[in-house]
């Protein structure tokens, strides 16, 4: 059973909804094996939307689509209203607006990502100075507040590859704060992570969700996405085979694959 | 004190008992006394040694920037010729590059009123111009190659991550793949100018009077052999170690955890 994409969560006063990233009908095929088949997702303002799905149903892919780090096939995507101008081949028709748009979306990566040649404050600080041309001074001092709330204030002055993976991730999610981005988007943030560092980071995201900001999910973590999500996209073979409010996704699944890939994951 | 005395450790001792033995011989048993005749001259050759390595290597790896950059990503029309360009600098002896720039042009040009006539021919009767340029196109010839594979090099995340937090294109160049490409680069870079100083005294044969032909000329005036060839060592020696520690300071800014 698959429900309309935009039906109300309870969490939410259907009166207050405001558009965060709308995406209609997207496909993108790798050369002749179509990842996608027809995605349409719709984040409000506030809302968290967890994607989950098994390795290779695409739904890495469909977040990477949304800021263009893939190029889509085909379809629709509304980032805060303003829909992205694409070619007849899906790819962008201008560079300009895709970096504008960029730059209201704070990305967090399964790899961390992390510049590696910048201690983590000149990794914060980069993107504000260099791109949105904030006064240094003042990046800092936000860069500061941002580190100590992810618990790494004193490690502002180190590179990344002294640091444990919990701790890069925390400082990767304290660089895509820096931007004050209307959407966060997250890809697989605790995929690459020792058992015993995924809760730091869940931590700091679950902070997140709390503070309504507006987040895009892909996950692995079940537990998780139920917890924070205020809706869940389950993707099977790039295509949404079941969707709504998690207490339904998790509680009472009616597709039998989902059923059977909730029990898998157990 | 107590890194010295941890410093000093039994080698140690004997390896600077030794060189100082080595120092003290050559001081009392070798023949110094045509060194300060030809301190001025000496002085002279040192500073254009120098500056020949500096100028060649600062523009050599300018030009290498672009070449690797070709090589890396560019589109055929850019990689191939810049190939081209890299295997054969690197496929030819530098003398013979040397030769066939100071002979070749130096034989051209005058062929050319307009040539002869412009505001640059005093240069271009000059030898430097041609040293110059024959050393400046051999450093970027092999940084080139060395560039292309560390612009290769950089990880695709790092790039990613710029890319998605709405960086331009220059500025993801300026600010993450060059940087992270030359720190990849720079042990091998360090190298490759160590072999650049020692590819100096080619100059020499173009009548470039560098710190060789100083020796050189110590030799012919004074038929003393083997001591100006020692210290001539000697200073090369101490360049080059100059320029191991300077590059290795450069590689320390951003520090990697080994191990």
């Amino acid at each position: 059973m698959a429900t309309d994409a935009t039906a109300p969560t309870p969490a939410h006063d259907p009166a207050e909804r405001v558009e965060a990233i709308r995406v209609e009908d997207l496909h993108k095929s790798f050369g002749p094996l179509e990842v996608l088949k027809g995605i349409s997702l719709t984040a409000h303002k506030g809302e968290v939307v967890a994607i989950i799905g098994g390795s290779g149903s695409g739904k890495s892919t469909c977040l990477r689509c949304i800021n263009f780090l893939e190029t889509p096939t085909s379809g629709r995507i509304v980032i805060g209203g303003e829909e992205i101008a694409m070619r007849a081949d899906g790819s962008p028709a201008s560079r300009k607006q895709i970096e504008r748009i960029r730059t209201r979306l704070g990305m967090v990566f399964q790899a961390f990502n992390l510049w590696t040649h910048r201690t983590l404050l000149e990794n914060i600080i980069e993107v504000p100075v260099h791109v949105l041309g904030v006064p240094r001074a003042e990046a800092t001092e936000k860069a500061m507040v941002l580190l100590d709330r992810v618990g790494l204030a004193e490690k502002a002055d180190t590179y990344p590859s002294f640091l444990s993976g919990g701790q890069q991730q925390r400082a990767a999610i304290a660089r895509a704060l820096a931007i004050d981005p209307s959407v966060m988007l997250f890809d697989e943030p605790t995929s690459a992570l020792d058992p015993e560092l995924v809760g730091e980071v869940l931590t700091v995201i679950r902070d997140l969700a709390a503070e309504g900001r507006t987040m895009i999910l892909v996950t692995h973590e079940m537990k998780f996405a139920r917890e924070v999500s205020s809706h869940v996209i389950y993707l099977y073979e790039g295509k949404i085979e079941e969707q709504g409010p998690p207490e339904q996704i998790f509680g009472a699944p009616a597709s039998e694959r989902l059923q059977q890939f909730l029990k898998s994951v157990h | 004190m107590s890194g010295l005395r941890d410093w000093l450790k039994p080698h140690r001792i004997v390896m600077i008992a030794l060189f100082v033995a080595l120092v003290v011989w050559c001081a009392f048993t070798l023949r110094w006394d045509w060194i300060p005749k030809y301190t001025p001259l000496a002085l002279q050759g040192i500073w254009r040694t120098l500056w020949i390595l500096a100028v060649t290597s600062v523009l050599g790896f300018v030009l290498a920037i672009p070449l690797g950059l070709a090589q890396a990503i560019g589109p055929w029309y850019l990689a191939y010729p810049a190939r081209v360009f890299c295997t054969v600098i690197r496929g030819t002896p530098l003398l013979l590059q040397l030769w066939l720039l100071y002979y070749g042009l130096g034989s051209l040009f005058p062929q050319y009123p307009w040539i002869r006539e412009s505001d640059l021919w005093p240069y271009l009767r000059q030898a430097w111009p041609y040293a110059v340029l024959g050393l400046t196109l051999s450093y970027a010839g092999y940084e080139g190659e060395v560039m292309r594979g560390a612009f290769a090099g950089v990880g695709k995340g790092q790039l990613e991550a710029a890319n998605a937090f709405g960086m331009p294109r220059f500025t993801v160049f300026r600010r993450i793949w060059l940087p992270q490409a030359i720190q990849s680069a720079l042990p091998t870079l360090g190298g490759e100018t160590i072999l650049q100083l020692k590819a100096t005294p080619l100059v020499a044969t173009i009548a470039i009077v560098d710190i060789y032909a100083v020796a050189a000329r110590v030799r012919q005036d004074t038929f003393i052999v083997y001591e100006p060839l020692i210290l001539l060592a000697a200073v090369y020696l101490a360049i080059a170690g100059i320029l191991a520690f300077a590059f290795k300071k450069l590689e320390e800014r951003v520090p990697v955890k080994t191990g």
